[in-house]
């Protein structure tokens, strides 16, 4: 193997601007799929666990669909496809405001939403049924009861699980290359493209992630340490992916 | 906008048969992939989760960091090291469907090797126990007494990993192998039908998955109430 390593291409001209926005560019993209997924999650998890037939149907074939299809299937699905049925003027204002960003948080969102509704789901169920019957019992409505009791007991003890899916966003959103957007693993191929320096490029690159994986869990666990409630060690086992 | 569904009539034996199966000139296929990826991605996989629950350190501690390397990363980046690794060392370009099958194999090893372990760890320590005091082995102990129940315990995280991985088989796309996901985004860029398309083939992929899913919940209700 007869290779020369230059280490200096991954900060020489334009290289280490790139780096810096394609790690930006992750961060956003991830960051606020995360937001929308978290939202999408606890709204489906929720209506599963509800004693409305329908609502717990339509909230099922959300999830299954959504969730046993590749993303790299519903990123071209929200790219190619989706803009095609909205109207015209929406399409306009889609096409000025960077299309590639845009489709691929609404498929991060959309797909881990459904893997994120899982989760909740299961974190519902584990809160011990006595919880809801005492927050109905003190005159709560299930509405009520699920916005000031239920699901804030659930978030917290989720948090574990939770974790799992935000690694997995972060690194599915590497996924957004194929679209045009500029993240990380894009910028990575670039340098490597620019300066035919493979090893070093994805070598960065590999790096770059373990350390935003890193920063994930220790924000998360943070997070769990601040939110914790008191004398409560319960915990819920991973959602199946 | 209205919509065309004869493209999917018309292009069904190149989607279906070359990209799903992978019968035709262009080799590859989404099931020529995912088949042989988990049955080779299992085996590696049993073999890092045994030795991440090795004693000796110089054993456990290198599957571990392979195990925490290929989890931290994402699968984009596994794919796009081997197709440059592997020419380099080798000295020769292999076909995409070689760098694809490897590129899964040792990166679905990486979560079985934990799905594994998880299994061995919930044995109960009396099993090892009489497995010894019978003199078995410590080789015939791992294969007849070990393995046996380690695995029976986690088949159902098992298929939902093999789940997984038949989504990631997507993937190959990126580096150009012809499967259902390429062979779709061919007939789309043909034909300007990108939405029929991609619905189409998220059915495709959706009845599998979801198949399998059921299958998973099946055997979860057989193993726990056995």
């Amino acid at each position: 193997m007869a290779y020369n390593f230059e280490w200096g291409v991954l900060w020489t001209g334009e290289n280490g601007r790139w780096l810096l926005q394609g790690i930006w560019t992750t961060l956003r993209l991830s960051a606020l799929s995360w937001v929308f997924a978290c939202a999408l999650g606890v709204l489906a998890g929720a209506l599963r666990t509800l004693p409305f037939r329908s609502l717990r149907a339509l909230a099922a074939c959300y999830v299954e669909f959504f969730r046993n299809v590749p993303l790299l299937v519903w990123l071209f699905f929200w790219y190619f496809g989706a803009p095609q049925a909205l109207p015209r003027t929406a399409q306009d204002w889609l096409n000025l405001h960077g299309p590639e960003f845009w489709s691929a948080v609404v498929a991060l969102s959309v797909y881990h939403g459904a893997r994120m509704a899982e989760v909740i789901r299961a974190g519902i169920r584990s809160v011990p049924g006595a919880l809801l019957e005492a927050a109905l019992a003190s005159g709560l409505s299930v509405g009520q009861a699920y916005r000031f009791v239920l699901i804030p007991v659930t978030l917290r003890l989720i948090i574990p699980p939770a974790t799992n899916e935000a690694l997995s966003l972060l690194k599915n959103s590497s996924l957004a290359l194929t679209i045009g957007v500029a993240e990380l693993t894009f910028m990575t191929r670039q340098i490597e493209t620019y300066t035919g320096k493979a090893f070093e490029a994805l070598t960065a690159g590999t790096l770059i992630y373990l350390i935003l994986c890193l920063g994930v869990t220790s924000v998360m666990a943070q997070v769990e340490r601040y939110v914790r409630i008191p004398g409560l060690i319960a915990r819920v086992g991973t959602a199946e992916p | 906008m209205s919509f065309d569904w004869t493209v999917i009539v018309a292009n069904w034996k190149f989607l279906l048969l070359q990209g799903l199966i992978g019968i035709g000139q262009f080799g590859g296929g989404t099931l020529r992939l995912a088949i042989p990826a988990m049955v080779l991605g299992f085996a590696l996989g049993v073999i890092v989760g045994l030795c991440r629950l090795a004693q000796s350190r110089w054993i456990h501690y290198p599957a571990l960091l392979y195990v925490e390397l290929f989890r931290g990363v994402p699968l984009v980046m596994v794919i796009f090291w081997f197709w440059f690794l592997i020419p380099q060392l080798t000295g020769q370009r292999l076909p995409d469907y070689a760098v694809a099958l490897a590129a899964f194999t040792v990166f679905e090893a990486a979560y079985i090797a934990e799905i594994v372990r998880a299994g061995v760890q919930a044995i109960p320590r009396g099993q090892v126990d009489a497995a010894m005091a019978t003199g078995l082995p410590y080789g015939q102990m791992i294969v007849h007494v070990i393995l046996p129940q380690a695995i029976r315990n986690v088949i159902p995280s098992l298929v939902t990993q093999f789940i997984v991985l038949f989504k990631d088989t997507s993937l190959a796309s990126i580096i150009g192998m012809m499967d259902l996901t390429k062979a779709a985004q061919i007939v789309s860029q043909r034909e300007i039908r990108p939405l029929e398309m991609y619905l189409f083939i998220a059915v495709v992929y959706w009845l599998f998955a979801y198949t399998m899913s059921r299958l998973s919940r099946r055997l979860e209700i057989k193993t726990s109430s056995a």
